[in-house]
Formats: structure tokens, sequence, C-alpha cells
């Protein structure tokens, strides 16, 4: 009798191996003699294959592929060709989006070209594989939830790669391809336009960020508690009530006073996970198109808070202060 | 056996924490101090990891007073140096005990295993080849302007030589310009904008390492952020602007080992009305670093020989680490100029 009550996988269903349903007309097979790992299967399926990859697969991966490629080689040229420091210093290395002097023109290669040509591949590949996201979907007769759900991500990446930085006149404005300078643009981007944390946007992606942190972590433990009850059958559930979905009902109830459905609670965690880049997304165009100075907004429209003095405040040296 | 199953699914992300530890730099172990410098709640606090303190107290006591200074009156009674030494341009006013007791100390504080022979020829102590000495000269007139011009940063504690040199004949915390890259900087690609390499510069972030020369040799705007609500058709700084002024702050955090809030309300950065009080202290700094380098170190460039020049054959330049070296007021305010009054100010 398999049981649920552990935090890790207990049960590894390893037999025929599934090829699937057949597929529609026109498309091309499925590829590759399916495998068992059992240490794959701990975390998930452990059937590997057959994969579907397709031409849009195909393209996807190879635009994406060259848009790797380009940024790597950028970042080895950035150490002068040395492997060692290629590891050493990778953390820290970048393709650049073009010099503000620049705008929207086609600078030099080596001065941002290769930063636009790898954001247009990687677009292209990020286009086509949601292209065959939805295909995929569609041929197994499902509905185009992740799909739209990655359209949500792919609003936030456009936003600020590409959207936003037309709008404000310069690729400059855009994010470097790099771990740390990601991350030192994202600080940055925060200071100039006034922290971000009083744009109402940036708010709601964070809320909708943690809760859907929380909301995973809810739904998963209450599913997994009602496993030892079959609640593991989510779906039938929804229009089939048992005891399992009674229990996890009435244990919210009984904690905080209202519960989410078997069906309701799949779309919170959809809207909840979607919410975040949309609104997010929303935030990052406002910022130095809309509003330049988030705290002076905040200010304007009384909702920063102003705190007691704990010095007198001091004048601005410039100004003779 | 349920238990050893656990221990042994947990044993693998135990392991990817050890090793992920042993590739961050930068981690201190518990506890940390924090103290509280604003309202509460607001964050507004300076940690301080009170192992790297005492450390760091270690290092920056000042040295004991070389030897007891002469009395005003026997001072006063003393002939002057350049009446009894030959060629002493700067500091031929002083009484020539007093005199004599600087050049000692000066010694001991720049270059204690050298000797006099560091920037003196010891055949003809007045002779002007070696270039330390014109270098010292100048340095001394430094000194001079910094306590008297720039007590806006420097206040009453004021500097010595000690402040920077700390027994080394070339400071340890002076920065030259990077070399340019090898390949890149001529070729197809590999362009990284002065930014994305590990460097002390902007202590360790991908930040640019180029703000020295924009705002510590040049005078480049630092001020980034946007000071009305709505965009005006001025329009306002870059990102990469902003991330220049960024890689400035960090090495002042670094360089005074102090966190952005010491000088910054972080609700409001730009903000005058809500920075602590030492924010005025440090614009001042900033200023005062510009004179230094523009008035005393740039010129010296011919004089170095070319070992002491940077990879692009630019002069040794001071940040705010040179005098810091690490603490938010050199040698943690204690000041020497009552022991060695010569150095307040030209006589």
């Amino acid at each position: 009798m398999p049981t649920f009550q552990n935090v890790f996988t207990r049960v590894q269903v390893q037999g025929h191996p599934h090829y699937g349903v057949p597929l529609p007309a026109g498309d091309e097979p499925r590829i590759g003699k399916p495998i068992f790992v059992k240490l794959l299967g701990l975390f998930g399926n452990a059937q590997i294959g057959p994969v579907y990859l397709g031409t849009l697969g195909i393209l996807s991966l190879a635009c994406g592929l060259v848009a790797f490629v380009t940024i790597g080689l950028n970042m080895f040229a950035s150490v002068d060709w040395n492997p060692i420091e290629f590891v050493r210093q990778l953390p820290w290395l970048a393709l650049e989006p073009p010099a503000p002097q620049y705008g929207l023109s086609i600078p030099p290669m080596n001065e941002g070209g290769w930063w636009l040509f790898a954001g247009f591949t990687l677009t292209v590949s990020i286009m086509l594989w949601w292209l065959r996201m939805y295909n995929r979907a569609r041929a197994l007769g499902m509905g185009s939830h992740v799909a739209w759900a990655f359209a949500a991500a792919i609003w936030l990446y456009l936003v600020l790669g590409f959207i936003r930085p037309v709008l404000m006149g310069s690729w400059s404005e855009a994010v470097p391809f790099g771990i740390f300078p990601h991350l030192d643009w994202t600080a940055a981007f925060s200071i100039r336009y006034g922290n971000l944390f009083y744009n109402p946007f940036h708010a709601l992606s964070i809320v909708f960020l943690y809760g859907s942190a929380l909301l995973f972590a809810m739904h998963g433990a209450t599913i997994l508690a009602v496993g030892r009850y079959g609640g593991e059958r989510e779906i039938e559930q929804i229009v089939d009530r048992g005891t399992a979905s009674e229990r996890a009902a009435l244990f919210w109830r009984w904690t905080m006073g209202f519960n989410a459905s078997m069906e309701s609670i799949h779309r919170w965690a959809w809207w909840f996970a979607v919410l975040c880049p949309l609104t997010g997304g929303i935030g990052i165009l406002l910022t130095g198109t809309v509003v330049d100075n988030w705290y002076l907004w905040a200010v304007k429209h009384s909702f920063a808070p102003a705190y007691p003095e704990m010095w007198a405040p001091i004048p601005d040296p410039a100004q003779g202060g | 056996m349920k238990n050893i199953a656990i221990v042994a699914a947990l044993l693998p992300f135990g392991a990817l924490l050890v090793i992920a530890f042993f590739f961050t730099v930068g981690w201190e172990r518990p506890p940390i101090d924090v103290q509280q410098v604003g309202y509460r709640g607001t964050g507004m606090e300076e940690p301080n990891n009170p192992r790297e303190q005492a450390k760091l107290v270690a290092l920056n006591q000042i040295p004991p007073e070389i030897y007891p200074l002469d009395s005003p009156a026997d001072l006063a009674s003393a002939p002057k140096a350049r009446e009894i030494y030959e060629n002493v341009q700067v500091l031929g006013g002083l009484p020539e005990p007093q005199f004599t007791r600087l050049m000692a100390a000066i010694t001991e504080w720049v270059a204690p295993e050298e000797g006099c022979g560091y920037c003196h020829n010891l055949d003809n102590l007045a002779d002007d080849s070696l270039y330390t000495k014109t270098v010292s000269r100048r340095m001394i007139q430094m000194t001079w302007n910094i306590n008297t011009d720039w007590q806006d940063h420097v206040k009453e504690t004021g500097v010595t030589c000690y402040t920077c040199h700390r027994g080394n004949p070339v400071p340890e915390n002076i920065w030259f310009k990077d070399k340019p890259q090898r390949f890149a900087s001529a070729g197809m690609l590999g362009w990284n904008d002065g930014q994305n390499r590990p460097s002390e510069k902007s202590a360790y972030t991908s930040l640019p390492v180029t703000a020295f020369e924009a705002y510590l040799v040049g005078d480049a705007p630092i001020r980034v952020q946007a000071t009305a609500a709505l965009p005006t058709t001025e329009g306002g700084s870059t990102i990469r602007q902003t991330e220049e002024t960024y890689g400035l702050m960090m090495h002042m955090s670094d360089g005074l080992g102090v966190g952005c809030t010491y000088c910054h309300n972080t609700q409001a950065f730009g903000s005058w009305e809500l920075s602590p009080p030492p924010r005025q202290t440090a614009w001042h700094g900033i200023r005062m670093v510009q004179d230094l380098n523009g008035s005393y170190l740039l010129p010296l460039t011919d004089t170095f020989p070319p070992e002491r020049l940077g990879p692009t054959g630019d002069v040794a330049k001071a940040n705010c680490a040179t005098c810091h070296q690490g603490v938010f007021k050199p040698l943690y305010g204690a000041s020497m100029l009552d022991q060695y009054p010569s150095l307040s100010g030209a006589p």
C-alpha cells in the first residue's frame, strides 16, 4: 500500500514505458527509446523520453544556443581569452547593452552590437519555445494555461529588455546579460528611480511572489496531509468530493475561517504566479517613463511614511550648507 | 532505517551548502553587533563584526611619540633649520630641534627600514638627487593643505604622514588606472564598458571600476537620483552613470568599513534632509581627494621613476581608503597633531 506521509516521494512506478497518446497527423514522431532512472524517480517520473522536439523545438534551441554562445564568447574575450580567469571571474562577467550615447541606433558590434544580437536571438528562441508549448498543449488536447503563464514571464522579460528601453529612447537602459551584473543593474535601477519599494506595482509583484510561495506550501502540505484518504486525486474531487477533500476544507475553515476548493486552489496558484510578472512588468514599464522618483511620488500621494527626526536635518553642502 | 534515509537524502543538500560557502566571499560568522542609528524599524543600523573590529583597532593605533618636543621657550631661542642646514625649502622656518625631530618621526612613519637614505643622499643631505626627497616636500605641503583648508573634512583631528603611510614608503591604499583589456579593447568582441570584473576599486561588485577617474580625479556629477516625482524634459541620469556612482559609494563603504546607512537614509538616498550628518563630512572628503589628486599627486607624475607608476604610466593616487584604511575615522579619530604641531599648517 503506497503511503504519502513522508515529505519525500515514497512511491516509484517502473514498468513498461509509456509512449504517450498518438500524435496528430503532420507531426513528427517522438524520438528516443525511453529509459528508467531510479534517482529521478525519487523526484519525479522515473521514465525519461521519448522526446518531442519538432521544428519549433529545434529552431528554438538553435537560436538559444546562438545567444548563449554569443554571450559566452563575449565574456571569454573580456578576460582576454584566459580560460582560468574565465572560470574565476564568471559571476562578474557580462555582455553589456550599448553605451548611452548610441540611443536606439545600432552601435558598433563591440560596443553593444553583440548585446542587441544576443537579445534578438534569445527573444526569437523564447518566442518559438512559447509557440511550441502552446502547440504541444493543443496536440495533447490540453488547455493552454501553461503557455499563458509562460507568456506572463515573457511580458516581464520584454518590458525589461525591449519595451521600456524603446520608450526611454536608449538601449543602455536595458539589463546586461551576466550573473552579478544583472543584480547590480537591479540595485542601480532602484536607486536611480528613487527606491522601487515605493512603486505600488513592485509592491503588488512582491505580494504575488511571496504569496505564490505561501500558497504553494499550503497546497502541497494540505494534499500530502490528506494523502492517506486519497487526497491526491484532486481533479476527481472537484466534482466528487470525498473525505480527503472534506477534511482538508474543514482544516482550513477551522484554522483560518475560509477554505479554497479543490478546483479554486489551482486558480489561486495560477493567478498568483501569473500576476507576479504581470504587475512587476507594469511597475518597470512606468519607471522612468511615467514616474522618475518613486519616493517623491509616494510622498506626493501621501503613502510614504514620515518618521520622527533623530538628528537636526543637514543642509546640502553643494548649496553652501 | 527511515531516519538513515532522511539523513541520506538531506546530506547532498548540506554538502551543496558547504560548497557554496567555500565559493562565496565575504562570509563572517555570527554574532554580529548591530547599532541602531536611526528611527526604529527603518533599517537604519550599522552592523559590526566584533572580531574584525578588534583586529582593526589593533591595526589602527597611533605610534608612540618619537621623543618629547622641546619646551616652547627652548624652541623660541633655537636657531631656524635654514640657518643650520642648506637647501631646506619647505621646513626651513622650523626651529632646528623641531625640524630634526620631525625628520626622525617621518623616517619612522615612512621609511623605518630604509632610514634617512630613502630620501637623502647620505653623503650630502642637502642634495636633491633622489626623487623621494622632492616628493616628500610636496607631501608635507599637501599635509598642511589638508589640515588648514580641508577642516570641513578632517576637523581638528587632522592628518600626518602616518595617517596614510603607516610605516610603508608607499601607502598601501593607493590606486592606478587599470591596464586596458589586451584583446577586447581593439578586437571584435569582449567589450566590458569598464565594469564587470572583481576589483577592490568597486568592493568586488561588478560595478564600474572607472569611478575613481570620474569622481576623484575628474568632477563628474555624482548625483543620479531624480529630484522630482515625474520625469522632466531635461531627462535624468542613465543607468550607466548610476552604476558608476554606485561603484564610488561601494568604495567609500568598503574603505570606511561602514554600510550605506552611515551616510544615507536608504528610504531616499538622495535626500539631504533625511541623511545622517556624516554625509556632509563625506561630501567634503570627495572634494578634498579631488584637490589632493589634482593639485599634488598628478603634477608629480614626471618626478616618479617609471617603476613607481601604474601600468598605463599614471601616478599613484589617493582615494578614501588611503587615509581611512577600513575605519570610519582614520586611526579611530586619534589626533597626532598635538605631538607634531609643525604638520598642522605652513609656519
